[in-house]
């Protein structure tokens, strides 16, 4: 865990209003694991204010310029344009200077090689999903469940292909793969196999179904979730979310950005995990 | 010549000292920005800190808010966390022994819903053996009486203030809420009911709503704005208290940089409190800290004491 003031090596679209961004890290081949996540300062003004959190796609090396050079070692985040902050990230070029901390928070586990691994990714979801693809195959069998609004928000796959995972592609128009949701592939799925391990990201709606038909056939999950954040690091309290067993009289809030934000499915609370309602006049 | 050289080189001295708590130098965190400290020990050094402040204790665990809790607006945010904190047995169990290896003063930030939650808090942070000064939060709703903030009514304030009073005896910090008509009579009443200093301000309140949805940003509605946004109503406000009272004043709002910090020392302030600019670099305090340094050297400044209190008409 480090705040690394850095340099951006590229910055393409690759499928419209989708960004690849490639930044110099050193260090995180060695510290970061599947699932984690880094906060990108997009500005040195305060405007916007906030850094914003986007998961590790890919860790590796640039062969280096010059022979007595080390290697660079770098990470890649995708990223989708949605506001203010990756509106300018969008117009970033290669050599600006970033800030880049992490890598954070708790990623995923791996369980047991045996048992068949589903990936469940749902548009700019399926980012964090690419380096666990990539440890998963070295020991199982992987499957990708891909599933977006249209085509556009079908990224990447190719290269989920090329490391052996087996792919399935649904879009809800229909413009790519099968039409449909990416659940109801995972529905039959999991009715021929429930011994499997589901990994899911990606909208809360598919999260939540996801986490119901892997409650149906008793199959292990992890989710990583999705939660506004300040800090990072687990000194604002601003990203929580509710933990199983959650009351008022005896609350059990999770820090998604320490100890999420990738969770067991049984940790969470599913029945109040968008439920919001208020107890407080307004303190901080 | 070559004594002149000298002075010049000569680091300045840092150090200031709020109500006997001697401090390296005039930098410290905001409660509710730094966590119980430990979360930011990788990224800076904390023992080149003046101080370190906890977030808000309260005697029994609280939950905190529903969410969404946090939203970003221009040049700050709204926050409504609602004072999640681990309460006060856990506090001394797994935060203490983190804290009291810190070579820097231990400031416990407290709250309560009652007068006598407030009073049990204070006395037993009394006793705890690390625990340099504490900081009263009164900006919070009083469950007795309505629910009216104490920080906001005179009279509420200074009851609950003479009543931790009686119950600690080291050094008391009163945090006051800027959400008040006349800053000044707060300050005096808390003054006058036996603070040792006084810390402003805490958070504005605000509110922000999502245009497509039609709903609050926020789970509460209501929540607290700060960061760089609030700057100058704070160091306004900074400015009203120094000259009504005679206690020393730490100031907090919007400070990301050494010379957001000046301005809060230039009008009387003898120490700062970084909040919301620690989310944006984990780092702020220590570039505080070094370019007040600097500033002090390049202005010639010997002593950053010489500072506070300096502002020219
Ligand atoms: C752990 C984690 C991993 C993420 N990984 C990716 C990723 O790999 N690729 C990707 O495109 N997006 C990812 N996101 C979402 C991404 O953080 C937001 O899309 C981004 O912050 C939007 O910023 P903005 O300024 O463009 O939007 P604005 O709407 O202008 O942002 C305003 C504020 O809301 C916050 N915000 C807005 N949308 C989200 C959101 N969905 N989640 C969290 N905060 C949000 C921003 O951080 C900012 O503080 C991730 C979020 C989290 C929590
Ligand atoms: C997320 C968050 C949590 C906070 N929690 C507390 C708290 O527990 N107790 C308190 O007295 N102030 C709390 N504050 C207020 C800050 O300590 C500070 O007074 C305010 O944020 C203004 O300073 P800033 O602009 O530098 O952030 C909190 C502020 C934020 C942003
Ligand atoms: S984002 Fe601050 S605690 Fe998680």
């Amino acid at each position: 865990m480090k705040n690394h003031k850095t340099i951006i090596l590229s910055n393409q679209e690759i499928a419209p209003g989708y960004y690849r961004m490639r930044i110099l890290a050193p260090e995180y081949q060695q510290l970061a694991t599947p699932g984690q996540f880094v906060m990108f300062r997009v500005q040195h003004t305060f405007l916007p204010l906030l850094r914003r959190p986007f998961g590790i796609f890919r860790v590796g090396f640039m062969p280096a310029d010059c022979d007595a050079m080390p290697e660079k070692e770098f990470i890649e985040i995708i990223y989708k344009v949605v506001g203010s902050g990756t509106e300018i990230m969008q117009e970033l070029h290669q050599g600006d200077r970033i800030e880049l901390l992490g890598p954070l928070g708790r990623g995923f586990e791996t369980g047991d090689p045996a048992e068949e691994k589903i990936l469940v990714g749902g548009g700019i979801g399926l980012v964090p999903l690419y380096m666990l693809a990539e440890k998963l195959v070295q020991t199982s069998k992987v499957r990708l469940l891909m599933g977006g609004r249209t085509r556009d928000d079908i990224i990447t796959v190719t290269e989920f292909e090329r490391l052996g995972v087996e792919t399935y592609v649904s879009t809800e128009d229909g413009s790519l793969g099968e039409q449909g949701l990416v659940t109801s592939v995972l529905e039959q799925k999991l009715a021929a196999q429930p011994k499997a391990a589901v990994f899911a990201c990606g909208p809360m709606p598919m999260i939540d179904a996801v986490q119901k038909i892997c409650a149906g056939y008793s199959t292990s999950l992890q989710v990583s979730l999705e939660a506004l954040m300040a800090c990072g690091v687990g000194a604002c309290l601003g990203c929580v979310v509710k933990g199983a067993g959650h009351s008022d009289a005896e609350p059990r809030y999770l820090c998604s950005c320490k100890q999420g934000p990738v969770f067991r499915a049984e940790q969470l609370d599913w029945s109040r995990l968008e439920q919001q309602d208020s107890v407080c006049g307004g303190c901080d | 010549m070559a004594e002149q050289t000298e002075v010049v080189s000569k680091r300045p001295q840092m150090a200031v000292e709020i109500a006997g708590i001697k401090l390296k130098n005039p930098v410290m965190p905001a409660s509710g920005t730094f966590g119980y400290g430990e979360e930011y020990a990788p990224y800076l050094d904390l023992n080149q800190l003046g101080a370190i402040v906890t977030k808000g204790l309260s005697l029994k665990p609280k939950a905190g808010n529903n969410t969404p809790r946090i939203c970003e607006t221009v040049s700050g945010m709204l926050n409504a966390i609602g004072l999640q904190n681990v309460g006060i047995d856990a506090f001394i169990a797994d935060k203490m022994p983190f804290l009291q290896q810190i070579d820097a003063p231990v400031i416990v930030n407290f709250f309560g819903n009652t007068q006598e939650e407030y009073a049990e808090v204070a006395a037993r942070l009394d006793d705890l053996p690390g625990v340099a000064g504490l900081e009263m939060n009164i900006s919070c709703p009083n469950v007795k009486q309505g629910g009216i903030v104490f920080g906001t009514e005179a009279r509420a304030a200074q009851d609950v203030v003479s009543l931790v009073r009686k119950r600690t005896d080291k050094p008391l910090i009163v945090k006051l809420s800027p959400n008040v008509t006349d800053i000044r009579v707060l300050a005096r009443a808390v003054e006058d009911a036996g603070a040792d200093a006084i810390s402003l301000i805490n958070t504005l309140t605000g509110m922000a709503v999502d245009v497509k949805t039609r709903k609050p940003r926020l789970a509460n509605t209501i929540g607290g704005l700060s960061g760089p946004a609030i700057r100058p109503v704070a160091v306004r406000l900074v400015h009203q208290v120094v000259q009504a009272v005679k206690l020393p004043v730490i100031g907090i709002g919007g400070i990301a940089r050494a010379i957001d910090a000046l301005e809060f020392l230039i009008v009387g302030a003898t120490a700062v409190q970084v909040g919301t600019a620690n989310f944006v670099d984990p780092n702020a305090m220590q570039t505080v800290i070094d370019g007040l340094e600097e500033f002090c050297q390049n202005e010639g400044i010997a002593d950053i004491n010489e500072l506070i209190g300096s502002l020219k008409q």
